[in-house]
């Protein structure tokens, strides 16, 4: 009784929200790793492009929600997610059309496109602001629980509630969509396998006849769509404001570049280290460990390894150990 | 013609010491509050709450045989300590103010008293500055603050806890000044009372996310949820996370918490919930709001009844003490704004003059019920809350 306890417990506050984090990093995070695979620059406007898909996303919401739609249970949010794609693609598009394209044209180093993407990243903030404005926006609506803790007590009649939200395992069962349907996008089809080539050796692909422009939009058009469902589910999950987007940028930079940046995989793979990381190290393990353990051994600290003040440092230092043992990430990724 | 001369000659002498006389009789009053920065929307009633009382005392009779009172504003900034001490600076030395109503922000407060107003000799008196760290600041006796400090609603958050038998606690607060100041007087007052704080850890507004920190205040554990932090910020989502994985259902706030948007978004999930406040029971308030409105000013506004209060403080006191030297007139500080003495309310300022013209004794009452405590500061008198039925009801004062 004791271990299943300290067992619900740990998914109540560790092992459920670091999935459902992490699920949403992990799709942030394949969003950097593709602009750099093929477009071969990091890309700092990718939380405000975040921001931007999820802000077009709320107001159709907003919209639908005021026509009376609802679907039940669901966000209907969900409805709105096609329309916050396109118009964030709309946006990358356009972007790379009077930004990023003169610049490739130049064949410029790649800092200079980090450089660029900077200052995109500031007019998509101030775009968003300038739109939405910088407050907390709410626009999740439906049953907010699949169980509420209360609910999962009187049930089991464990001492430990679990709860667990819509939102999150909406935000789990997205994710694995999103990224099998990636997966058989990139390998199966024949522009995703162009992607690829394009990605491995641009000399070679440009031979064979590929159209450079064509991979580049559909790339952009790619991630749009993961930036806005990434962006949703977030904002579903915890709450919408600019600010936190953009800082989301770092936890994300860190998933991808620990998995090894153009590697699809180790986004995903990384997204899970980090958002486990911050979790289990600023997480005071007290309760669980008292379960666990015999009565004298039990601990009269917290048992916290760091306070929760620190919790973006943990993926600093994670980024920092990853580039000095191992600067090509956890899949053999590019080296940054 | 030599009665012309004569006649000119007599009139340029007694406008020239009509002019000496009327210069030397004009008191200058520095009205030092942020008129810039993060609290900018409550400055301008607070600074004109201050001007009423100014304008109530200027040319009394009973005050300095008549002297004119002229408020002079510097801008504090709330944020920027070097800008508010060089705003202060001027007000003394080149403005030549004999007392100083201000500052607002206690970061900025700290920083005018101890570069500013200590080395000039100059008094001040605070409407607005809750940090407990100015009760023990360096003062030689010239700082005074007519809002109470944090460190009392910590004692009277943790009395209200101990009276509900609830024996033990976990606290999170907004990491500033006022969170940090806040908790740490309220964990003072309640471990002394026996209460057992399971932990006190701080977190930051504005994050999307609070799920570490609940999981942290979860592991803890203990009775109820102490929140000390801004409603529309991150207390906001700590109160999320806790009714979401249901680690707390019984929560304790202090003023930041205090707010509409509280129950408009958790409503009856908090039910038996308690808060304290600044506010009270007295006349003074109400006739304050009144004569506010007649001067069209909003005289509900936060902190703009402690200005009129910390105007009038200083004023009465020179009147008191017969001299507009600080080292004069700080002394009689306290002994204007508590009893004995006759009670005195908004607007009844000149009869506080004739009062101590004749002798008498007054207890400066004023918008917030003055009553001064300790090295100096109002003792405070707090609303306290309940969460009945989704909506705050005020359950009685402290």
């Amino acid at each position: 009784m004791d271990l299943l306890n300290a067992f619900v417990a740990l998914s109540n506050f560790v092992l459920i929200p670091a999935i459902a984090y992490g699920s949403q990093l992990a799709i942030g995070a394949l969003g950097v790793t593709l602009v750099y695979g093929i477009l071969r620059f990091s890309n700092f406007a990718h939380g405000d492009t975040m921001a931007f898909g999820t802000m077009v996303t709320i107001l159709a919401t907003w919209g639908l929600q005021a026509m009376g739609v609802s679907l039940g249970p669901l966000p209907v949010a969900l409805l709105a997610i096609p329309v916050g794609i396109a118009g964030c693609a709309a946006l990358v598009l356009f972007t790379d059309r009077v930004v990023y394209r003169f610049y490739r044209g130049q064949k410029v180093v790649p800092v200079i496109f980090v450089i660029v993407s900077i200052g995109v990243m500031f007019i998509y903030n101030g775009v968003t602001r300038l739109v939405l404005g910088p407050d907390d926006q709410r626009f999740a609506d439906g049953e907010r629980f699949i169980i509420s803790a209360r609910d999962f007590r009187d049930l089991t009649g464990l001492e430990e509630g679990l709860a667990l939200r819509t939102t999150q395992g909406l935000t789990v069962v997205t994710a694995i969509i999103v990224v099998v349907a990636l997966f058989w996008f990139l390998n199966r089809t024949r522009t995703g396998k162009s992607m690829r080539a394009y990605s491995d050796n641009e000399d070679l692909a440009l031979l064979s006849g590929i159209d450079p422009e064509r991979v580049v939009r559909v790339t952009w058009l790619i991630v749009a769509a993961l930036a806005t469902i990434a962006g949703v589910l977030y904002g579903l999950d915890k709450s919408y404001k600019p600010f936190t987007y953009f800082q989301l940028l770092l936890p994300i930079f860190a998933a991808a570049i620990v998995g090894g940046l153009g590697s699809p995989l180790g986004a995903i793979a990384g997204g899970f280290v980090i958002a486990f990381s911050e979790v289990g190290i600023t997480y005071a393990w007290k309760k669980v460990l008292e379960y666990t353990l015999p009565e004298r051994f039990a601990p009269d600290g917290l048992v916290q390894l760091l306070s929760t003040d620190y919790k973006f440092a943990v993926s600093f230092v994670i980024l920092v150990i990853v580039l000095l043992f191992r600067p090509t990430g956890l899949f053999r990724g590019k080296s940054v | 013609m030599k009665k012309l001369l004569m006649a000119s000659a007599a009139t340029a002498l007694t406008t020239g010491a009509a002019m000496a006389a009327g210069h030397s009789s004009e008191v200058k009053l520095g009205v030092l509050l942020s008129f810039t920065g993060p609290i900018e929307s409550l400055t301008p009633a607070m600074g004109a709450g201050a001007e009423m009382a100014i304008s109530e005392v200027s040319g009394d009779a009973n005050f300095m045989e008549g002297a004119a009172v002229t408020p002079v504003r510097g801008d504090a900034t709330c944020v920027d300590a070097a800008a508010a001490t060089a705003a202060a600076e001027r007000l003394i030395t080149s403005d030549g103010v004999v007392g100083i109503m201000g500052a607002d922000c206690s970061g900025v407060t700290t920083a005018v008293l101890a570069n500013v107003a200590v080395p000039n000799g100059i008094a001040m008196i605070s409407p607005a500055a809750t940090s407990p760290a100015l009760s023990t600041a360096e003062d030689n006796g010239l700082f005074f603050r007519t809002a109470p400090s944090d460190a009392r609603q910590g004692e009277v958050l943790a009395t209200i806890l101990n009276e509900k038998g609830i024996g033990s606690v976990a606290v999170t607060y907004t990491n500033n000044d006022y969170g940090k100041g806040f908790a740490d007087a309220f964990v003072a007052a309640y471990s002394g009372m026996g209460g057992e704080v399971t932990l006190s850890a701080a977190h930051e507004d504005g994050k999307g996310d609070y799920s570490a920190e609940v999981g942290a205040l979860a592991s803890a554990g203990g009775d109820a949820l102490v929140v000390l932090g801004y409603v529309d910020q991150g207390g906001a989502g700590v109160i999320q996370g806790a009714l979401d994985t249901g680690a707390f259902d019984m929560f304790a706030f202090g003023d930041g918490m205090i707010g509409d948007s509280l129950t408009d978004r958790f409503g009856a999930d908090i039910d038996g919930s308690i808060g304290t406040a600044p506010g009270g029971e007295n006349e003074g308030a109400a006739r304050f709001a009144e004569m506010a409105s007649e001067a069209g000013i909003d005289g509900t506004s936060v902190y703009a009844g402690e200005s009129y209060d910390a105007a009038a403080l200083l004023l009465l006191a020179m009147a008191a003490s017969g001299s507009t030297d600080a080292s004069e007139y700080a002394g009689s500080i306290m002994d204007v704004a508590n009893a004995p003495g006759e009670p005195i309310l908004p607007g009844e300022l000149s009869k506080a003059l004739q009062i101590i013209a004749d002798g008498g004794e007054v207890d400066y009452q004023g918008a917030s019920g003055v009553e001064l405590v300790g090295s100096g500061e109002a003792a405070g008198s707090y609303a306290e809350y309940t969460v009945d039925g989704g909506a705050l009801s005020v359950v009685g004062y402290r």
